[in-house]
């Protein structure tokens, strides 16, 4: 790239009115501004609906919410990475930039994608912790620093569904739950009260779409925005379950 | 009887709310613009206070009740305000028997930190992301009750109205699928507004997009009352952006930072030199308005802008990567300078809303049977908030505002389900025209541009210093605002997963709350907490020693004032240039 600075930013928008439609790419261009990241590239056209053309565009779709990576709402293919649009710079790209919705979920319209199955899926495995209730039963469980430090890594999940998009064995055919929700499994299970519910956990992990349907491409945790070690989890419930499995066949 | 309670909103009061309720055995169904693990609550990062009193530092309930009524600048009712933070410590080893990643103390106790207004360590944290870390523990609550059929979730839908019956009750809402646009009614025995702060009206905010105060703005339009609305917070460090004002959390400044401009070429640490007794950890009213008077009086600004050195480079790394990790990344992240080595620059930006709806002691709005909880209600923090104070709020007014709203119900004598569908059919009949109506608005107006210049307006005359004049003049552009309104083009979309009809009519209700916002400033001519009049510099506690009151009707926005409750803590005059016990002795 040149020196000077650039006046505008080229994008490419993958665009589709609704799923049963057929898609197309749209070019835009809006002005730059230094450290301007992808949401406010697409801001700029929500003020201005023109395309690369001259010619009035329908607006652009695309979900954001909290524009600080934390909520995982503006997850998109950018330039065919998947990334957060609110964190990704223009700078660091190459023009026009490519933006276009997850693959792996289905589409709304343009580039907002339907992530529910993520939630059902950490339904699927209880990713909860069974409290007796909300009354006062005074202070919890003590916790070691070096427990809490393992479990904060994995609880900065946000279901942007980063990992799901690169894993190949989460497609159309398979019903694999994906590496999200085995991590929350073992936050679950590594706290002291959620443990006591350990093994209908790993039998959830042991069903259809579960663990075994992983199929060690270790693409995911390459694609985790918050770094979280996925793989870890991934191999320690690997054992976990295969001891539960032989504990169920002991038990029979 | 067939009970139904409805819960608008997925943040951590929405959810606390949810589950208070199906604890209960209560049927919920509970809306949310987002997936509610998107919500709002994710962004907090400084931490959730309560005097656990895990540092031997002798803090108590007590002082955390009299620094919370003295931070907010004795506007809060002081009942509910002494019961919240009774119930605090409580509400800390609740969420963590849920599993929430709290930092610990070598020994494994709850770690605690400072923020700003508090001479104690009562700030408990889950790294920089400690609301993200609540609010998916309240969401794992939730499913599960889902999973045992207690609840049902509608994600991506908008509350767009109550259904008011002919008594006045509320009794249920109107809602419009964000996916298909479709527009529904649902009935029930009372709804809970939980809806997050309205800060998008100020353009640009720390705040999450969704956050325009719509929900709040609608109820207000049907008659409920809002209060207190003038008060909006303006936290002293963000980082800016086109897109959105980042907050540096105030615990960069628990953890030990620094703030500081050049004076004569040395560094100058003005807060600790003007708040001797509280140094960088004054409120944030007070720390936003000395860096306004260094920046904009002083011209000492940091290359002649309005911004300051905010500095932890003097830190241990280690201890920053273990308490404050999420927030340096993303100042990282979006900076491109490593704060462990570099100070960092931040600017003031509008923060959080005081005000909200008005409640009475049981969440209970003026409209019978409509209950709000959280940052859309006014109850907790007065003319300011504490740091850390909003998190323990939003959960415990949930922890209120779920059984009452049960008692509520328990005590009706007819169901939703005996009222005449046609109420039901008449409201949803008119949220339909009102869409047409936005669907074919086709003028040369451009919603979010109109939006972007009632955020100047605002964040120019109604944040830090507020002068009369400049108030009304913001009101008249809001108004003309409205009458551009109606020449907004939405274009040609199609229904199905438009955006541009949502938020041309969430557009309104900022407008509408601007106002409010607005003229509440105007009327109130003193100085208290977040609201600053230079003509009126100081705090008048005879003439304002009130709740502001705003009422919707005809168009109009009409006031009215209420007595504060201090039946607790006597006012006193509030200073952090000395010790809390010197202000106490010189009411003596
Ligand atoms: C950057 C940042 C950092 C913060 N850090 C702290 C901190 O460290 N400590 C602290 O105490 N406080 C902090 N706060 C304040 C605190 O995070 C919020 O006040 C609090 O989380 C609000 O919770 P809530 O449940 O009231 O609302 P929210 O979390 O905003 O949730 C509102 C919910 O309502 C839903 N909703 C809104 N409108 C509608 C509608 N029309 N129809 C359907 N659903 C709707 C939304 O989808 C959402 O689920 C911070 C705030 C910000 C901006």
């Amino acid at each position: 790239m040149s020196n000077e600075t650039p006046k505008e930013v080229a994008l490419l928008i993958k665009r589709c009115p609704n799923p049963q439609a057929t898609a197309y790419w749209e070019e835009f261009k809006v002005p730059y501004y230094p450290k301007m990241n992808v949401v406010s590239a697409l801001m700029e056209i929500q003020k201005n609906p023109i395309n690369a053309r001259g010619e009035s565009a329908t607006p652009v779709a695309w979900d954001c919410n909290c524009l600080e990576e934390v909520c995982g709402a503006c997850t998109m293919l950018i330039n065919g990475r998947v990334r957060q649009a609110c964190s990704t710079l223009v700078d660091m790209l190459s023009q026009p930039i490519r933006l276009a919705p997850l693959s792996k979920f289905s589409l709304v319209r343009d580039l907002v994608v339907d992530r529910q199955v993520m939630f059902t899926n950490l339904r699927k495995v209880k990713a909860w912790i069974e409290i007796d209730g909300t009354y006062d039963m005074g202070p919890g469980p003590n916790i070691s620093q070096k427990v809490q430090e393992q479990a904060y890594e994995l609880s900065k999940c946000m279901t942007c569904g980063s990992c799901l998009e690169v894993c190949p064995n989460v497609n159309s055919k398979s019903k694999f739950i994906g590496p999200a929700a085995i991590a929350q499994v073992e936050l679950m299970n590594s706290h002291p009260i959620g443990a006591q519910q350990k093994e209908a956990r790993l039998q959830a992990l042991m069903g259809e779409g579960g663990i075994a349907e992983c199929g060690n491409a270790q693409n995911c945790v390459k694609a985790c925005p918050k770094n979280i070690p996925l793989t870890r989890s991934i191999a320690r419930l690997n054992r976990a379950t295969t001891v539960q499995g032989l504990k169920n066949w002991l038990n029979r | 009887m067939n009970r139904k309670v409805i819960v608008v909103g997925g943040g951590l009061a929405g959810l606390m709310s949810t589950i208070q309720l199906a604890e209960r055995g209560q049927k919920v169904d509970l809306f949310s613009l987002v997936p509610c693990k998107r919500s709002h609550s994710v962004c907090a990062q400084g931490g959730i206070n309560a005097a656990v009193n895990t540092k031997g530092e002798g803090d108590s309930t007590w002082e955390h009740f009299d620094d919370t009524i003295y931070g907010g600048d004795f506007l809060a009712n002081q009942p509910p305000v002494k019961a919240m933070i009774e119930a605090a410590p409580k509400i800390i080893y609740l969420m963590d028997r849920m599993g929430v990643t709290f930092n610990r103390t070598p020994e494994g106790f709850l770690d605690v930190r400072r923020l700003g207004g508090a001479k104690y360590s009562r700030t408990v944290f889950a790294g920089a992301t400690t609301g993200q870390q609540l609010i998916y523990a309240l969401d794992e609550q939730v499913r599960r009750y889902e999973d045992a059929g207690l609840v049902q979730r509608y994600e991506e839908w908008e509350f767009l109205s109550l259904v008011l019956d002919n008594e006045g009750r509320c009794r249920g809402i109107t809602v419009q699928s964000l996916t298909s646009l479709e527009i529904e009614a649902f009935a029930a025995d009372a709804v809970i507004l939980a809806t997050g702060g309205p800060g998008m009206i100020f353009g640009r905010s720390t705040n999450s997009t969704i956050n325009t105060g719509f929900a709040a703005a609608s109820a207000f339009m049907q008659g409920a009352t809002y209060a207190n609305g003038e008060f909006i917070q303006i936290h002293p460090s963000a980082i800016p952006g086109r897109d959105k004002l980042r907050l540096m959390s105030e615990s960069i400044r628990g953890e030990g930072g620094r703030v500081w401009v050049y004076k004569d070429g040395k560094p100058w640490y003005f807060l600790e030199e003007w708040y001797p007794a509280y140094g960088n950890m004054v409120p944030r009213d007070i720390a936003t308005r000395a860096i306004f008077k260094v920046c904009v009086d002083l011209k000492l600004g940091i290359g002649g802008e309005n911004k300051v050195y905010l500095d932890i480079s003097h830190l241990d790394p280690h201890e920053i990567d273990r308490k404050l990790a999420g927030v340096v990344d993303i100042y990282e992240k979006f900076v491109g300078d490593d704060p462990r080595k570099v100070p960092m620059q931040t600017f003031p930006a509008v923060h959080y809303s005081m005000g909200g709806l008005w409640v009475d002691y049981d969440q209970m709005t003026n409209i019978p049977g409509l209950f709000a909880a959280g940052e859309c209600e006014y109850q907790y923090h007065g003319a300011n908030r504490l740091g850390g104070n909003s998190l323990v709020a939003a959960i415990y007014a949930g922890m209120v505002a779920g059984p009452k709203a049960l008692e509520y119900v328990k005590g009706l004598a007819k169901s939703h389900s005996d009222l005449p569908v046609g109420l039901f059919d008449e409201a949803k009949a008119k949220e339909e025209a009102k869409k047409t109506a936005i669907f074919a608005l086709q003028g040369k107006e451009n919603p979010y541009r109109l939006h972007q210049e009632l955020g100047n307006w605002m964040l120019e005359n109604v944040t830090i210093v507020r002068y009369n004049d400049r108030l009304r003049k913001t009101d008249e552009k809001i108004q003309e605002l409205m009458e551009r309104y109606q020449n907004i083009g939405v274009g040609s979309g199609a229904a199905w997963g438009n955006q541009v009809v949502p938020f041309t009519r969430r557009l309104w209700g900022m407008l509408t709350l601007a106002r409010v916002i607005t003229l509440g400033a105007l009327r109130r001519d003193e100085s208290r907490g977040a609201h600053y009049k230079p003509d009126f510099p100081e705090r008048d506690d005879e003439n304002w020693l009130k709740t502001t009151k705003a009422e919707y009707s005809a168009n109009d926005i009409l006031f009215s004032y209420e007595p504060v409750d201090i039946s607790y803590i006597k006012p006193r005059k509030r200073r952090y240039d000395v010790a809390k016990e010197v202000t106490m002795q010189n009411e003596q």
